[in-house]
């Protein structure tokens, strides 16, 4: 299980456990698209994301997409370094628009 | 002299020509003021000065030419139209600037301009631009503000435009686009991207593991556009990229084309990979763009494919600017190298004696050969090989010096057939084909008349006038066609019409009239056709001013053959008349097969020879008493070369083995039997003295390297003597 979800206050917030790759995608896409379905608001908190590569952005994206169209509020939270280092490479941070706090931690490791 | 100095003066030149480039320029454009070609000279002009004034320091200079350079731009965009006033002004500025140089010569760079030619430069560019110079000051080192847009994104000047479009199976296939990137982000920054995916599915429909992204990159690097290319080398499977250079090396590349030599036309796709303004991946991209789109259109309609440098355009693998430069440059060299080509004029004279001598040289070389040969030298034998070589290119570039196109010949008929059709009341067109066919000029200038009585002929014989034309279902106007091709070592000219065509009943009668013939009895088609070749045969029953005397066929006949050719005339009764004209490309020195028979050397012209069989082969059977020879089933007449030129009554076999050597003359095939095969010889035809002028089956004489000469056999008649005895 890649994926821990709990439901609080109407608020659905989903933790990635793991890695965001081409080899979780397919798993982690068929959990998190139900999550679309059924809750008016998500979180996904991305402290854990050791790696993340082009599939985990495109499901990022995607998801980002589909909350728009349903009018989901959707929202990244404690984004790990590596996803960070891949926003920034990309100049994805304005496309998912969530606010991102960068940890003093991280310049050491 | 410093260098410095010597980059002045270099300077100093080159401006001047650049000044007296404009001024003409600018004179022609009174007269055409929307030629872009001398607007974008003028435009040049005053760029390149500026751009050299800017390196050696001359402000003045630069702050006056790039007022004029600014509005000759507005006018090259259209901006800003061109008028007589302008036109002064601008050559006002011409003389300005020649003032400025000179100045900035004299002096030392950092010198105060005089006040009346700093108030005349003032006046210029008030005229120029209605502003004063004070309040237009050039930024240093400006920019070409030049913008593309891209998908609703601006790119400024200094940056590379890279789009990768990634294909679905990219992931799949273990690429991972932000690998690339982070290699490119070592080669450069990466100062803008745009990440996007337009094709993304709505959730089920997604595939998680397809790649739906697509980047749009603005990049700053001084790398090449072929490094940049190999950061994406292993994705270029998987991945549509395109990468366009950024506009600031625009003038960059545009510099490298100016540099190339312009002594050779090269094709456009390998100048701008010289440049590095594109990769060798995008033009065999752009060639396979163009071989697909043209099989595609020749299924629909016959469409012309695109020309390369759009296609590099569309995908965007360049600027427009570079490949219109390049197209510039191309245009330029080729007219260079066609006005330097038309240059040389050598007297005919002059030619001659080369030839001469390298047909002199090519026997000596037999004559060494000859004596390498006997001494057994290997390491001579080494030089000897590749001065053969050497020797035998000789003899081709010379001779191809005589050369000459029959197009120039074939142009002189459009107006013979404008005249005569005139003449005769006929609707007459001259088709041409084949023009840039080469051959001996000797040739072309001796076929001049023969062409022109056969064309005459057809004019007034072969296509009938309008009514008749009409009356036989025709179209009204008649058509005749000029056709040269190459054909193994001769030239094919054809003449056709789509006249009446011969009346072969008219011709045996006329020629039973004539006594040429008793009957008409076992004669083809085509050899009464070709009785019209015949001396005293005319089938016009009324002669005209142009033809119909019955003089004219027979010495048209006579001239061929003179020139080792042959004609040949076809025809369909009411659809036309075709006569063919088979004629050797050169008179001079020929490729010759060397036999040998009752000890004698013979030359046949190798380009008429069809193979060599030996005698007591299986394949070839000879009867004696019918007299042909069966090669593998096809019989022919055949000729023994000792019987023949050496009145030997009876074949005696002492030689034990004997060759067939296959010859063909046209349609006309036949087998000459030799003692000997001696093999492949340069042959220098020397003519034969006016005593032998009458000798049967041969035509010329060559030296052999060992003094001896060889006779040149006459193909064509030994042909014809083969089939008599047949008969």
């Amino acid at each position: 299980m890649t994926i821990q979800a709990k439901k609080e206050d109407g608020i659905t917030q989903v933790i990635m456990q793991d890695e965001m790759t081409i080899y979780t995608a397919l798993e982690q896409t068929n959990e998190l698209l139900p999550h679309l379905k059924i809750d008016s608001e998500l979180q996904i908190n991305l402290s854990a994301v050791s790696e993340i590569d082009s599939a985990g952005v495109q499901i990022l994206m995607l998801l980002k997409q589909e909350s728009k169209h349903k009018n989901i509020k959707l929202s990244l939270t404690q984004h790990s370094q590596a996803v960070v280092e891949v926003f920034e490479l990309l100049n994805l941070s304005s496309y998912f628009g969530d606010p991102i706090i960068i940890s003093a931690d991280w310049a050491s490791s | 002299m410093s260098d410095l100095d010597a980059a002045l003066s270099t300077f100093s030149q080159e401006a001047d020509e650049l000044l007296t480039e404009m001024e003409s320029g600018l004179l022609k454009l009174e007269d055409t003021p929307d030629d872009s070609e001398i607007i974008n000279s003028v435009f040049r002009a005053m760029h390149t000065i500026k751009g050299s004034s800017g390196l050696f320091g001359f402000n003045i200079i630069v702050a006056f030419t790039h007022e004029a350079e600014t509005v000759l731009d507005q006018v090259r965009n259209g901006e800003r139209t061109i008028d007589p006033a302008l036109i002064s002004t601008l050559l006002g500025c011409k003389d300005h600037t020649i003032t400025l140089l000179e100045f900035c010569f004299e002096n030392e760079a950092e010198a105060e301009l005089p006040n009346e030619i700093q108030q005349a430069g003032n006046e210029l560019i008030r005229q120029l631009t209605g502003k004063t110079i004070e309040e237009n000051l050039p930024t240093k080192a400006e920019a070409q503000s030049a913008e593309v847009e891209t998908e609703g994104s601006e790119i400024s000047a200094d940056n590379w435009l890279i789009s990768l479009d990634f294909k679905s199976d990219a992931l799949r296939n273990g690429m991972d686009p932000l690998s690339f990137l982070r290699y490119l982000k070592t080669l450069g920054d990466i100062e803008q991207i745009l990440t996007h995916a337009p094709e993304l599915p709505t959730s089920e429909a997604m595939d998680p593991e397809s790649c739906y992204l697509q980047f749009r990159i603005l990049f700053k690097s001084d790398a090449s556009k072929a490094v940049i290319e190999d950061v994406f080398e292993f994705a270029a499977d998987d991945c549509d990229i395109k990468i366009l250079p950024p506009n600031s090396k625009i003038e960059h590349y545009l510099n490298l084309l100016n540099e190339q030599p312009d002594t050779q036309v090269e094709r456009l796709g390998e100048m701008l990979i010289k440049t590095g303004a594109i990769t060798a991946k995008d033009i065999n991209k752009a060639l396979q763009h163009q071989s697909d789109d043209s099989e595609n259109e020749s299924k629909n309609v016959q469409v012309a494919a695109k020309p390369l440098g759009e296609i590099l355009i569309e995908q965007q693998a360049i600027q427009k600017p570079v490949v219109e430069g390049a197209l510039k440059k191309q245009e330029k060299t080729r007219q260079k190298v066609a006005a330097e080509a038309n240059y040389i004029r050598v007297d005919s004279s002059k030619l001659g004696d080369l030839i001469d001598l390298v047909g002199e040289l090519v026997i000596s070389g037999a004559a060494m050969n000859l004596m390498v040969e006997r001494h057994g030298l290997p390491d001579v034998e080494e030089i000897a090989t590749s001065m053969n070589v050497l020797v035998s290119d000789i003899r081709d570039t010379a001779l191809e010096l005589r050369m000459v196109q029959i197009g120039e010949t074939f142009t002189r008929f459009r107006r013979v057939v404008r005249d005569v059709s005139k003449e005769l009341s006929k609707d007459i067109k001259l088709t041409i084909k084949g023009g840039e066919s080469e051959l001996d000029k000797t040739v072309v200038e001796k076929i001049n008349d023969p062409l022109t009585h056969l064309i005459r002929n057809s004019l007034d014989h072969g296509i009938e006038t309008p009514e008749q034309r009409l009356l036989a279902g025709k179209p009204e106007q008649g058509h005749i066609t000029l056709d040269a091709h190459h054909e193994s070592g001769h030239i094919v000219i054809k003449i056709s019409d789509d006249g009446a065509g011969l009346n072969s009943e008219k011709i045996i009668e006329k020629a039973i009239a004539n006594g040429l013939i008793k009957n008409s009895d076992g004669m083809s088609q085509q050899e009464i056709f070709n009785l019209i070749f015949e001396a005293g045969l005319s089938t016009k029953q009324q002669a005209s001013s142009l033809s119909g005397r019955g003089v004219g066929m027979d010495v048209v006949k006579r001239n061929i053959e003179a020139l080792r050719g042959v004609v040949n005339i076809d025809s369909v009764s009411g659809q036309g008349t075709t006569i063919t004209i088979h004629l050797p490309l050169t008179l001079a020195i020929i490729d010759g097969f060397m036999v040998e028979t009752e000890k004698e050397r013979y030359i046949i012209p190798l380009s008429m020879v069809e193979e060599c069989v030996e005698m007591d082969a299986q394949e070839c059977e000879i009867d004696s008493i019918q007299h042909y020879v069966n090669l593998r089933g096809e019989a022919m007449p055949y000729l023994r070369l000792g019987d023949y030129f050496h009145n030997r009554a009876k074949h005696n076999n002492i030689a034990g083995r004997e060759s067939l050597v296959v010859v063909r003359f046209g349609q006309n095939k036949a087998g000459f039997v030799v003692d000997n095969l001696l093999g492949e010889h340069q042959t220098v035809i020397k003519p034969l003295g006016k005593v032998f002028q009458h000798l049967k089956g041969v035509t010329g004489a060559t030296i052999l390297g060992d003094g001896n000469i060889a006779l040149i056999l006459d193909v064509q008649g030994l042909i014809q003597q083969a089939t008599k005895i047949n008969h």
